[in-house]
């Protein structure tokens, strides 16, 4: 199948008014012992046949279990009318908003999108979008380093391991230094060690990052660790999840500089791992540290309101080596779901989906308690929680067998961490199911016996 | 097939109504207007409290009792109240705004905005494939998996390289990916005093961007008279120092690099490696492979080259292909088939050489999935008709376009071509800024203009090979119009797009008192309606 409208008749015009008599004639500047014959690839398909391939691989996936994994990703309800907006070719076949005049349907929703986030995190500036949540850290973290001149991150160990990979990634250039903050028993970011790391005085902190909620789905004590950052003239960092900023503390309420996260539970489906959305707001003293695009308010010739891109010397078609990130496309169509998604919900509905998450996995907690499965950490939790059951890679795989995804597995992540051997992380949201709930307990029980 | 992308669900049904609230559009000289008309409030100020609700189910009134006082939430949670009709037409009379592929032609250079096709979205969303989860265990996601390895080997293939990751998110970060995968490559052999990246003026400014976020120093190179890299300029660049030089074949300016095989050489022999910008893999689809030339990393874009939308800035994806020696520095995890036909994820203790993730979990993998539909419809010889096709197209309306215009550099070009509008200039005082913004009223998307930064009044033009001769024909014509506009009547092109929503913008007053976002933040909490 081809996309491409030309006819014989056509290309026979082109190449006439060209004066050559084929098309391998423009192809003769490749260099002879280059060029490539063709291409061993499968043959190509009729639409018909592709649907059937497609449709034949979706339904070698199975995504019909009880599931309770979450670990960064997790399911809710989407408003059918999000998917329905994203739809739209109008929104999703564009291009980056370069010509302000006739983009102005892009750029408008990107500047709702930062005064929803904005209003979400009580952060005064937000970036158009980064590519996830771990890359949002890792640019939260060059963020402080940039901003006050130090080359040293402290980033709490219970902050999601993958977001952690890539800020070390990030970071790896030999002059930039991330240390990882231990947990206490209780499960949250041991703030004495915080204390102590802070005061070498030999070495001052650029930014101190912790989750709220916490890998292990735990409150971590925000406002605590945000005045030790900054006694010591270090940034603070919240790593957040956007539907809990419903309920739980902003950052900005906490005196967080930078709260980074991923988008994907206001409206993105899981997709095996993205397209999702970083999250980046920062106070406004920041703002010309922001990487990515930024959406401003101004006004035509006419005096008429319009939205452009703006603060555009920090981008790196304009500055090249000297920009503040090299990210160019970002997910502006997955900023468009988020915007979709808090306009349809509503603060009264986000309010519900982080507080029916909190009740489900409160109910949850009970059910694998009584069936044998304690929590493995003290503190309090909003939606995800770690059990323990003795040999839980086994329990995971056995449980697996009756249709139920009994979380991740947290040795996977933390293989030396004794405490960790034995837990699986799981949670729950609004779509979780007391049925669900039920069965992931009597199996669990089936399996413990 | 029982749920074919022909079936039209109710919702879709019952928002054709809405979609078809158009507003009075004006039409510019070309008899249509390149977008919609009507500017929309703010959903702030559509916001009235007590609207909106009835989405989900509400929780016990006990269900936050678990949450300690002092991590609780203070402030009002200031979101606009709305009920769906509202956000709904809001969304679809903002989208009327917008110029879109779906809507018009899109000749913007170094970008291939071609046609997205539908039946990749409809893919795309199959509930098998956007229900996974990315932390499933590999037995769940077997259909992923193995559409993932079959494009790992599709995109090694089309690149002429031994191994590929799908991990990046865009082309920048799969630039990224490379450039600190020749840094493992140069460390491993403790060659560690290379500190430097070349790339040549014409570059993208992702180039020296990434560069610079991976710690190196940037030197730029000049370009020949022919648009091509200066290899003697090249040559004096490189030393002990060069860690990468990184290319972009056909260049920025639409130009295959004739001198492809000596700058490698030069490069090569130097000890550094060669990073190959895939941008422009459009132009030479089945025809060049990268690999067998002698680079050594590179990057596709699939977004441009394989046909995923842009979604107005993104999503895209990046994947990098690398040569053989370059494979322990992918990052992980990669798919991988077993010798009994089952598809795995990687295990992180397989591969320690790999550096280290560039974000969570296995890459955008929706987009991923239309990439692999669009490669399957077109098949290796589909493929080599693309870039046949592309390149036909640039060159026909280069032809074109040049009656009018100048060309600087001769042809043939490959997928995109630039002119000039120095003549204009200099005979009307009209600019390239201003025939731009007067292709708005003529109906069309602008080409990228003032980039490559080296071209005097630069516009770069990209067709694409999805689009009919007679497109082609009217966009010439408007460009041909445009050039007797501003010799005519130049007051009428600097005054342009009069026919769009709005007029040319104030964009130094909102850079000198950034408003970005409703202030004060509006809204207020009202009680829980229940």
């Amino acid at each position: 199948m081809s996309y491409g409208p030309h006819t014989a008749d056509d290309r026979d015009r082109m190449l006439a008014a060209l004066g050559i008599g084929s098309v391998e004639a423009l192809f003769e500047d490749i260099p002879a012992p280059m060029r490539s014959a063709g291409l061993e690839l499968p043959p190509p398909m009729a639409e018909l046949d592709l649907a059937r391939r497609m449709s034949e691989l979706a339904g070698r996936n199975r995504v019909d279990l009880a599931s309770f994994l979450g670990a960064g990703v997790y399911r809710h309800y989407i408003p059918a009318a999000v998917d329905e907006i994203l739809s739209r070719g109008e929104f999703y076949t564009a291009y980056t908003p370069y010509q302000p005049e006739i983009s102005q349907g892009t750029l408008q929703t990107i500047y709702e999108y930062q005064s929803l986030i904005a209003e979400l995190t009580r952060l005064g500036v937000v970036s158009a979008s980064h590519y996830d949540g771990a890359t949002a850290t890792a640019e939260a973290a060059l963020m402080a380093i940039r901003a006050t001149g130090r080359d040293r991150i402290l980033a709490s160990r219970a902050i999601h391991r993958h977001y952690l990979d890539a800020t070390r990634t990030y970071l790896d250039r030999g002059s930039l230094h991330l240390e990882e903050l231990p947990t206490t028993v209780d499960g949250t970011t041991d703030l004495d060690a915080l204390e102590r790391a802070l005061g070498d005085r030999q070495h001052p902190v650029a930014g101190v990052l912790l989750g709220q909620p916490n890998l292990f789905g735990l409150l971590e004590p925000m406002g605590a660790a945000a005045e030790l950052a900054h006694a010591a003239g270090a940034l603070f960092v919240a790593v957040v999840e956007p539907v809990s900023l419903a309920v739980l503390a902003a950052p900005g309420e906490y005196g967080a500089d930078i709260a980074a996260g991923e988008g994907q539970p206001l409206g993105i489906a899981p997709q095996y791992g993205g397209p999702y959305l970083g999250l980046l707001a920062s106070t406004e003293a920041l703002m010309r540290q922001v990487p990515g695009r930024l959406v401003g308010e101004t006004r035509d010739l006419d005096g008429r309101r319009a939205f452009v891109m703006t603060l555009r010397a920090r981008e790196q078609d304009i500055r090249r080596e000297k920009a503040a990130s090299n990210i160019c496309t970002n997910q502006a169509l997955c900023a468009l779901a988020a915007t979709v998604y808090l306009a349809t919900i509503g603060p009264h509905g986000l309010r519900d989906v982080a507080a029916m998450g909190a009740a489900r996995a409160r109910e949850l907690e009970g059910a694998l308690a009584a069936a044998g499965a304690a929590r493995v950490h003290g503190a309090a939790y909003l939606n995800e929680f770690a059990i323990r059951v003795p040999d839980a890679e086994r329990v995971h795989a056995r449980l697996l067998e009756q249709d139920v995804l009994a979380g991740l597995p947290l040795g996977r992540w933390y293989p030396d961490d004794d405490t960790l051997r034995d837990a699986l992380l799981v949670c729950a949201t609004e779509v979780t199911t007391s049925e669900e709930i039920a069965r992931f307990a009597a199996a669990l029980r089936e399996v413990l016996r | 097939m029982s749920h074919g992308p022909g079936g039209v669900s109710l919702v879709e049904a019952s928002l054709a109504g809405a979609a078809t609230a158009v507003e009075e559009a004006r039409p510019g000289p070309a008899g249509r207007a390149a977008v919609g008309a009507t500017l929309q409030p703010t959903l702030a100020e559509l916001s009235r409290p007590g609207r909106g609700g009835g989405k989900v189910p509400h929780p016990p009134k006990d269900a936050l009792d678990g949450i300690p006082a002092d991590a609780r939430r203070v402030s009002p949670l200031a979101l606009p109240e709305l009920n769906e009709p509202e956000v709904v037409r809001h969304l679809v009379n903002l989208s009327h705004l917008n110029y879109s592929v779906d809507t018009g032609f899109y000749p913007l250079g170094s970008c291939t905005m071609k046609y997205n096709p539908k039946v990749n979205e409809w893919a795309a969303r199959l509930a098998g494939f956007a229900g996974l989860h990315p932390l499933a265990p590999d037995a769940l996601a077997q259909g992923t998996l193995e559409l993932m390895h079959e494009l790992q080997g599709a995109l090694a293939e089309i690149g002429g390289m031994h191994a590929v990751t799908l991990q990046p998110a865009a082309g920048a970060q799969g630039e990224l990916t490379g450039i600190l995968m020749i840094r493992a490559y140069h460390r491993a052999r403790g060659d560690t005093e290379r500190s430097q990246v070349i790339v040549p003026d014409s570059s993208h400014g992702t180039n020296p961007a990434t560069a610079s976020m991976a710690g190196y120093e940037t030197l730029t190179v000049r370009s020949a008279s022919d648009g091509g890299v200066d290899l003697e300029a090249l040559r004096s660049a490189l030393g002990p120092r060069t860690a990468a030089v990184m290319l972009t074949n056909p260049s920025t300016l639409g130009l295959f690099e004739r001198r492809i095989e000596a700058l490698l050489e030069v490069v090569h022999d130097a000890g550094a490696l060669a990073y190959m910008d895939g941008a422009n893999m459009n132009a030479v689809l089945g025809r060049f492979r990268p690999g067998d030339a002698g680079f050594d990393v590179m990057h596709f874009n699939l977004h441009k080259t394989f046909s995923t939308p842009h979604g107005g800035g993104g999503p895209g994806a990046g994947p990098v292909a690398c040569v053989e020696r370059l494979a322990p520095y992918l990052p992980g995890p990669l798919v991988i088939r077993d010798p009994d036909g089952r598809y795995r994820l990687e295990r992180s203790d397989e591969r320690p050489t790999a550096i280290g993730r560039v974000r969570a979990y296995q890459g955008n993998v929706g987009v991923l999935v239309r990439a692999y539909a669009y490669i399957r419809a077109h098949g290796g010889t589909g493929l080599r008709e693309v870039s046949a096709d592309a390149v036909l197209a640039a060159n026909y309306l280069r032809e074109r376009v040049g009656t009018a215009y100048e060309l600087p550099y001769g042809g043939p070009c490959k997928h995109e071509f630039v002119a000039s509008a120095r003549n204009l200039r200099a005979a009307s005082g009209v600019r390239t800024l201003d025939v731009a913004k007067r292709l708005i009223d003529h109906g069309f998307h602008p080409p990228t203009i003032y980039f490559p930064l080296i071209v005097e009044e630069g516009l770069l033009i990209e067709p694409t090979e999805t689009e009919t001769l007679e497109t082609l024909d009217a966009f010439a014509e408007a460009m041909l119009a445009i050039a007797r506009e501003a010799h005519d009547d130049p007051q009428r092109v600097l005054a342009a797009p009069t026919t769009a929503p709005v007029r040319r913008l104030d964009e130094a007053s909102a850079a000198r008192r950034p408003e970005l976002r409703w202030r004060p933040m509006v809204g207020r909490e009202t009680p829980c309606p229940t």
